[in-house]
């Protein structure tokens, strides 16, 4: 915003050298802030490739002396998760296994539900949809008990489908309403045009509401795939030795107590669980703002 | 012939709030039927419930003699053009014109003739591989058009089609809606908030106020004699006068006095006899004033007012008086003399006047 | 049939979610509350017995400890990241010329699992290793920070991470609310010579009001569900110093095993959740009915 309002008793050379002071000013607090944000990364990638000796007798924002790799195989491969040995692997391919059918299920669901909500408005869909929206805003501890009796009736408790099972039916709040809001804003006209040109719901959805949807699908893809894969709560409640998804594990690798403490291998195990959602971040974090103020700002 | 549209005893409910009630519409093969009335008259909702995309409350709709009371909007034979065009975003013009042709398995080749004939009947073969976001307004009016065209129906429904459009566009492509009807003798049922549209296109005009049919009529029925208040208000432009005056039988006709704030009351005489009550609207359009000497005819009456106000227009000059509280408009002709402050002698033709009952509104005579 | 099925199938489609929502969700709660008025332990018994399960929870001095962590660890962790998010965005809504770049880095901590950022600040905070000994290693050897293991302020390092992790989301809800003032307000404020600070706190932020409230819903609902945090970072402890009510329930169902109290503590966070939550939503949605 530029100050248009500077006294006009002012000299101009006066005013310009206290504006340009104040830019100053705000640049370094901007680079202070953003270094705040930064250390902590700073501090794990740096630890992760120093030696255990090195961090014992080293400081904290130092950086390594000498690069090694060998803490990354370790969180990777051989670091201890209670009483198995096999780093982080078969964990991050758990989660693997959990968030793409669970987001893939989600996103269809949500998108079909959005596309009824908003532009095959009959009675009553305005109150399932708020019933719907409610059920994005109770804390899970509420569900979790029955929810264990559920998974262990249905037979598919501990497993990779039950996780799969509860991600989902807990994400079509979020994903019905992302779709929902998109849908909201295309004018029903086109419906209308349509159904006069003889096509039918399917047809609709398929021909013309779907290829429109490209941007929300994003959103909602980068939101359930940042809200599954980081997921904790649901990990450690329904999942049993060898279905852990990879917080869970990194969590037991960084509080087992067993042996001497590796930091370097927390770290490089913390780096490893948090990458693929940094990644996604990082190449479409546009849609991942826009995913967060939406699952906000309810509008 | 059977009546291509026949709509007996409709009615439409949103809950407990009528929306329609008691509409009786029927019109004949190559009728050009306008809907027009204010915005939230109902007009809208009854096009959708012809097209089928709102379920009718009551009452029976039938499309070229075959009942359509029940019957899905792709089964109904109908096109239809709406107002924002909802054309197909992501698809090019061509297949949004042949959308519904390929939905309903039609073969390639007949595809390709058919958008061949419209794209050329419209001129927008340049348009064809397109988007609907590289068009301008007129372009996508053009193809809304054409997709409605090609299927050849029994009947077109079209939604306000021109009001997004800015006002040049808008009087050309009326221009050329008009011209298709008469080169299709297609069937249209056309719904518009502008009375200058309906009055140019229709063949007959339905007038709508809260869902209720105020008259129904051609454009030159509507205009000149209006059923009630309402219409002659609504229709025309600028506005019909309408004046609070008081009516006695004089033997061979009717006298009508009409008082003025200034000055004596006008009495002016209706040759017609009529048997009026004595409170009485009297309805007059401003081109049936005129400066005195410049209207001839059994009819015409004149008498001296004074002007509050003048407004050229161009064309022709406006000129304002109070008349019976009212601010009345004439129309005279663009070099008049008349100027505000000063008394001017006005012709009324009297022949032309309407009348309505101050209580109810309707027409008297 | 097929005519039918084409008129239904918009409900047809709902209906498997709405289902889903009526027992996963409400269904579910009802459980939780039915069970909650129990004396179930290991298993759930349905017999009900009253009051008794939150008169247990009220009266134990470890949920007494989760709800006063609850108090202060929200309370701080709301105001905190408000203000920090407000300054950053007032800050950033100066022309700033790399303000992609910088936004980028405010706001990854929100794409991090809160299990990795409780490593990382597990270490950071480690007494032995960590900021105190780098500090100690500047030349300062008095220097002492042991927030992480003293029972009286490790919750404090919990607000310090989550603040980390979601300070610059506020400052994305709050930099979209600044854009989204009307330009021409501003710039006649500036035509009548109004100074910049005073166009802010006069003009702008008090037209924010909303995206306050949903800041603070957010923030709030974060504060109640938060549990992660607390397992990788503390564990709850030291003892229970840091336990919230998310981690009194989770170690009542799954490790205490005492299915009532998990229940109504359970039923307790849901109230405090909805407290919050339902007056907005009703607000929001009453508005856009209108």
């Amino acid at each position: 915003m530029t100050d248009l309002s500077m006294p006009q008793t002012q000299t101009r050379s006066q005013s310009n050298t206290s504006k340009i002071a104040l830019r100053w000013l705000l640049y370094v607090l901007l680079g202070l802030f953003a270094l705040y944000y930064l250390m902590p990364l700073f501090v794990m990638l740096t630890t992760s490739l120093k030696s255990l000796e090195e961090i014992r007798t080293g400081s904290l924002i130092s950086l390594p002396r000498e690069v090694s790799l060998d803490a990354w195989k370790t969180a990777w491969s051989g670091a201890c998760t209670g009483i198995q040995c096999e780093g982080l692997r078969p964990y991050f391919w758990n989660s693997v296994l959990i968030a793409v059918p669970a987001v893939f299920l989600s996103t269809l669901i949500g998108a079909l539900n959005g596309y009824v909500v908003a532009q095959w408005r009959f009675k009553g869909a305005n109150i399932i949809f708020s019933l719907m929206l409610f059920g994005c805003f109770i804390p899970f501890q509420v569900v979790l008990l029955p929810m264990a009796r559920l998974l262990g009736m249905m037979g598919i408790a501990g497993t990779i489908p039950g996780l799969i099972f509860v991600h989902v039916i807990y994400g079509l709040g979020f994903t019905t309403l992302f779709f929902r809001n998109y849908y909201v804003t295309i004018p029903s006209e086109l419906t209308k045009a349509a159904r006069v040109d003889g096509a039918g719901f399917m047809r609709i959805f398929w021909s013309i509401f779907l290829p429109l949807s490209l941007p929300i699908i994003v959103v909602t893809v980068i939101w359930q795939f940042t809200q599954i894969w980081n997921d904790f709560l649901f990990g450690v409640s329904f999942s049993q030795a060898g279905t852990q998804p990879v917080t869970v594990a990194l969590n037991n690798i960084v509080n087992s107590t067993t042996g001497v403490k590796e930091y370097n291998v927390d770290m490089a195990a913390a780096i490893i669980a948090g990458l693929p959602t940094l990644l996604v971040y990082v190449v479409a974090g546009k849609y991942f703002i826009r995913g967060l103020t939406a699952g906000s700002v309810k509008g | 012939m059977a009546p291509i549209l026949d709509i007996n005893k409709l009615y439409k409910n949103y809950g407990a709030t009528e929306i329609l009630k008691d509409i009786n519409i029927s019109i004949e093969p190559g009728d050009f039927l306008v809907l027009v009335g204010p915005s939230g008259c109902g007009k809208s909702t009854l096009l959708n419930c012809i097209a089928g995309l709102e379920e009718i409350t009551g009452g029976t709709l039938s499309i070229g003699g075959n009942d359509m009371t029940h019957v899905s909007p792709k089964d109904r034979d109908i096109a239809m053009v709406f107002q924002s065009y909802a054309l197909y975003p992501t698809m090019s013009v061509a297949k949004n014109i042949t959308f519904g042709m390929k939905v309903r398995g039609v073969d390639q080749a007949t595809m390709d003739a058919k958008l061949k004939d419209v794209a050329s009947l419209l001129q927008i073969e340049p348009l064809l591989n397109r988007r609907p976001s590289q068009l301008s307004g007129g372009q996508r009016q053009r193809v809304a058009m054409g997709r409605a065209l090609v299927r050849d129906p029994k009947l077109f429904l079209f939604d306000e089609p021109l009001s997004n459009l800015d006002a040049k566009l808008r009087v050309e492509m009326r221009t050329e809606i008009k011209k298709l009807h008469q080169t299709l003798d297609a069937s249209i049922v056309y719904v518009t908030h502008d009375q200058i549209e309906a009055m140019t296109l229709a063949t007959k005009i339905v007038v709508l106020k809260g869902g209720i049919v105020q008259q129904i009529g051609t454009p030159a029925e509507i205009y000149n004699n209006p059923a009630n208040l309402f219409v002659a208000d609504f229709m025309g432009s600028p506005a019909m006068n309408l004046i609070p005056a008081q009516a006695s039988n004089n033997g061979s006709g009717t006298q009508i006095s009409i008082a003025r704030e200034t000055g004596e009351t006008l009495v002016l005489n209706d040759a017609r006899d009529l048997s009026l009550p004595q409170d009485v609207i009297l309805g007059l359009r401003p081109e049936d004033i005129a400066e005195a000497g410049f209207r001839a005819g059994a009819g015409v009456q004149e008498a001296t007012c004074m002007v509050d106000m003048v407004e050229p227009a161009g064309a022709d000059t406006y000129v304002v008086s109070e008349l019976g509280g009212k601010q009345v408009t004439a129309r005279l002709h663009a070099e008049t003399s008349a100027q505000a402050g000063q008394m001017l002698n006005l012709a009324f033709d009297m022949s032309k006047v309407s009348y309505f009952a101050q209580e109810t509104g309707e027409r008297l005579n | 049939m097929s005519e039918w099925l084409e008129n239904h199938l918009p409900k047809v489609v709902l209906a498997p979610s709405f289902i889903a929502v009526l027992i996963f969700v409400y269904g579910f709660i009802g459980w939780t509350a039915w069970v909650s008025l129990t004396r179930s332990k290991l298993l759930p018994k349905y017999e009900i017995h009253g009051f008794i399960q939150y008169e247990r929870l009220f009266d134990s001095p470890r949920w007494d400890t989760a709800i006063n962590n609850l108090y202060i660890f929200g309370a701080l962790f709301i105001v905190i990241a408000m203000v920090l998010g407000l300054l950053l965005a007032i800050l950033l809504d100066q022309k700033i010329r790399v303000e992609g770049a910088i936004r980028t880095i405010y706001l990854y901590p929100m794409a991090l699992s809160m299990i990795v950022t409780g490593t990382a600040w597990k270490w950071i905070l480690n007494p032995g290793l960590g900021i105190e000994s780098m500090v100690q290693g500047w030349g300062f050897p008095n220097f002492e920070f042991d927030w992480l293991v003293n029972p009286d302020y490790a919750i404090y390092t919990i607000v310090i991470a989550a603040i980390w992790q979601s300070s610059g989301f506020v400052m994305a809800l709050f930099l979209a609310g600044l854009r989204s003032v009307d330009g021409e307000i501003i710039k006649a404020a500036q035509v009548d010579g109004i100074p910049t600070w005073r166009i802010y706190t006069a003009i702008i932020i008090p037209s924010m009001a909303p995206i306050f409230l949903s800041a603070f819903i957010v923030l709030a609902h974060l504060a109640i569900k938060s549990f992660d945090l607390v397992i990788a970072l503390t564990g709850g402890g030291p003892g229970y110093a840091t336990d919230l009510p998310a981690t009194y329930m989770y170690a009542m169902a799954f490790s205490r095993g005492d299915i009532g109290q998990a229940a109504s503590s359970a039923m307790i966070m849901m109230l405090v959740v909805f407290a919050i939550v339902v007056p907005y939503l009703y607000s929001e949605l009453r508005a856009k009915n209108d």
